[in-house]
């Protein structure tokens, strides 16, 4: 192998000022959340203790916090779901040029780059003016999939676009119905991409904001309780809260990781065995 | 057979369809039509009047607002670009292992898919008055007294901006360099380029399109803004999307719409233009 250039040193220094930057904040706050019960929002740490995780678990402390937690877990895999099965159907049907596929595409591409507070204004006027009640499940859901099936289409793209078509052909000159080689060829190849898409799905309802503001009504999601609190809250309990969600977080993303890695070694253990025959 | 191809085509495009229509296409509608509408103290009535319009473009805020607004979309699109075009950069031509490629990019994708709130708050800790960078300062004697305008300031809105979406910059860019083909620099290098030279004539005009998704993300987002801006400024900056909570907040609808509208149209304009130089459908 060549040497390293100078550059490369140059350039991963600052790579790694850049993860610095990416995590260090969190870190800092996950730190500052164990504060003993005298400390405050900066350092020093007064001593260490889990005062304000245990802070969390008394309901009158803070607002609903466990209640919120659970409409947007719930709203998240809701969410999830529907996202995977539009983007596939979507993907397949942009497979194939149709007429209006163009203005739906389109449609998806404002989809992704409108304002949020728009949807949250538009959605809340619909729903008022029509005398419907707002509710994180109705006008919170349909809200939040304007910006999750962008990112599951835009993937879904992708990925058909990469996609070698002389499989399906293989599996129709087999005898296999339009459906038998969707479920049975296409489904499986695509499967990575697929957790890959319900990993966006979850994670950008749980944390979604402005889309939900105005769209969830009375009961809170979880990050609008979470900046309900940044208001009047001002004890580490504030930070003990966001690093419970964010190890949340990180964990539903491992998972979804460790999914996609296991799902793409089955794919290459029960892939092709062509070329790899006896000599 | 065409006509098969789009009934097919549409059958399994129909709930997405149906999800735009209800979600995007119906709300946006709503707000232009309320944009002329009246309000009173406590309800809002149907009218046909530009005073809304009327009102929003006779005020010297409006302005000064959307000036910062393209201030914040401006400075942040420098920032992460720079920053995005760099790491994406390292990532495709100096890590050299596949593997490793992945493992770096995730990790700079992971904090997307947390909460953008928390990674906001977890700015208190460093720019408070008495937090980590104050304190650091002071211990080195580069100031005397702690600097007030680190939080609460255009400062802060910028920096929690370039924290928050300078991934979207990363993404696109390093897309586009994966695929450029390794033996176009062989090529340039064996002509007689610099790094230099390589790194102006062939890779940054190769990475174009990456640059230009990059950037409407980044405009968007930051145009689209307010809770990052209410937020990291402490209430005592304003933008666009600001004035449109604001209103939302004194449930002034025909106000806030009136705002929306407009301020949909300059990123529509925005975006129309960008995409003059890049076709998306093909960069996928």
């Amino acid at each position: 192998m060549e040497p390293r250039p100078k550059s490369f040193y140059i350039l991963s220094g600052f790579f790694a000022l850049f993860l610095l930057f990416l995590y260090g904040p969190t870190i800092t706050i996950a730190i500052l959340s164990f504060q003993g019960p005298g400390g405050g929002l900066t350092f020093p740490m007064r001593g260490t203790s889990l005062h304000w995780f245990r802070n969390l678990f008394e309901q009158q402390a803070v607002g609903d916090i466990w209640g919120s937690f659970r409409r947007s877990f719930a709203l998240g895999l809701m969410v999830m779901v529907t996202t995977v099965i539009l983007s596939v159907m979507g993907g397949l049907a942009f497979r194939k040029k149709f007429k209006g596929s163009g203005i739906l595409f389109y449609l998806i591409i404002t989809s992704l780059v409108i304002p949020s507070i728009l949807i949250s204004l538009g959605v809340g006027l619909i729903f008022s003016q029509s005398g419907l009640e707002v509710h994180w499940s109705t006008s919170g859901f349909g809200s939040q999939l304007t910006w999750t099936l962008p990112f599951g289409l835009l993937i879904m793209f992708a990925v058909f676009n990469r996609f070698d078509q002389s499989y399906e052909e293989a599996a129709r000159d087999l005898g296999a119905s339009p459906w038998q080689t969707i479920r049975h060829v296409v489904l499986p190849i695509i499967a990575p991409s697929l957790i890959g898409v319900a990993l966006f799905g979850f994670t950008l309802s749980y944390d979604e904001f402005a889309r939900t503001l105005l769209t969830s009504g009375s009961y809170n999601t979880l990050p609008l309780e979470i900046f309900g609190m940044t208001t009047n809250v001002t004890t580490p309990v504030l930070y003990a809260l966001g690093t419970l969600t964010t190890v949340f977080s990180l964990l539903m993303i491992a998972l979804f990781l460790c999914l996609a890695l296991w799902s793409t070694r089955r794919k290459a253990r029960a892939g092709s065995d062509a070329g790899k025959g006896m000599l | 057979m065409l006509k098969n191809n789009t009934l097919i085509g549409w059958l399994m495009a129909l709930p997405i369809m149906a999800v735009l229509v209800f979600f995007l296409v119906l709300p946006i509608l709503m707000i232009v039509t309320v944009s002329f509408w009246q309000a009173t103290e406590f309800s809002i009535i149907p009218a046909f009047n530009f005073e809304n319009y009327a009102f929003l473009f006779g005020s010297e805020v409006t302005y000064r607002v959307f000036f910062n607004t393209f201030k914040y979309a401006f400075t942040t699109w420098i920032f992460t670009l720079c920053i995005g075009f760099t790491v994406a950069y390292f990532l495709a031509f100096h890590v050299r292992s596949l593997t490793w490629q992945i493992v770096l990019f995730l990790l700079c994708t992971i904090p997307f898919w947390t909460s953008n709130i928390i990674r906001m708050i977890s700015w208190i800790p460093f720019l408070g008055r008495n937090g980590i960078a104050n304190s650091t300062l002071t211990s080195w004697g580069v100031i005397d007294q702690p600097l007030d305008w680190l939080l609460f300031s255009d400062f802060a809105v910028i920096l929690a901006f370039v924290h928050l979406y300078t991934l979207f910059m990363v993404v696109p860019i390093f897309n586009t360099m994966m695929r450029i083909d390794k033996s176009l620099i062989e090529a340039a290098r064996d002509a007689g380029a610099s790094g230099a030279q390589i790194l102006w004539n062939v890779v940054i005009p190769l990475t174009k399109p990456g640059i230009m998704i990059g950037t409407i993300f980044v405009a968007t987002l930051v145009m689209g803004d307010f809770i990052t801006v209410r937020f990291m400024s402490g209430s005592q900056s304003a933008n666009v999307g600001r004035l449109i909570s604001n209103d939302i907040a004194l449930l002034a609808y025909p106000s806030a719409s009136a705002t929306a509208v407009v301020l949909l149209l300059t990123v529509l304009i925005v975006i129309g233009i960008m995409l003059r130089f890049v076709d998306i459908r093909k960069e996928l």
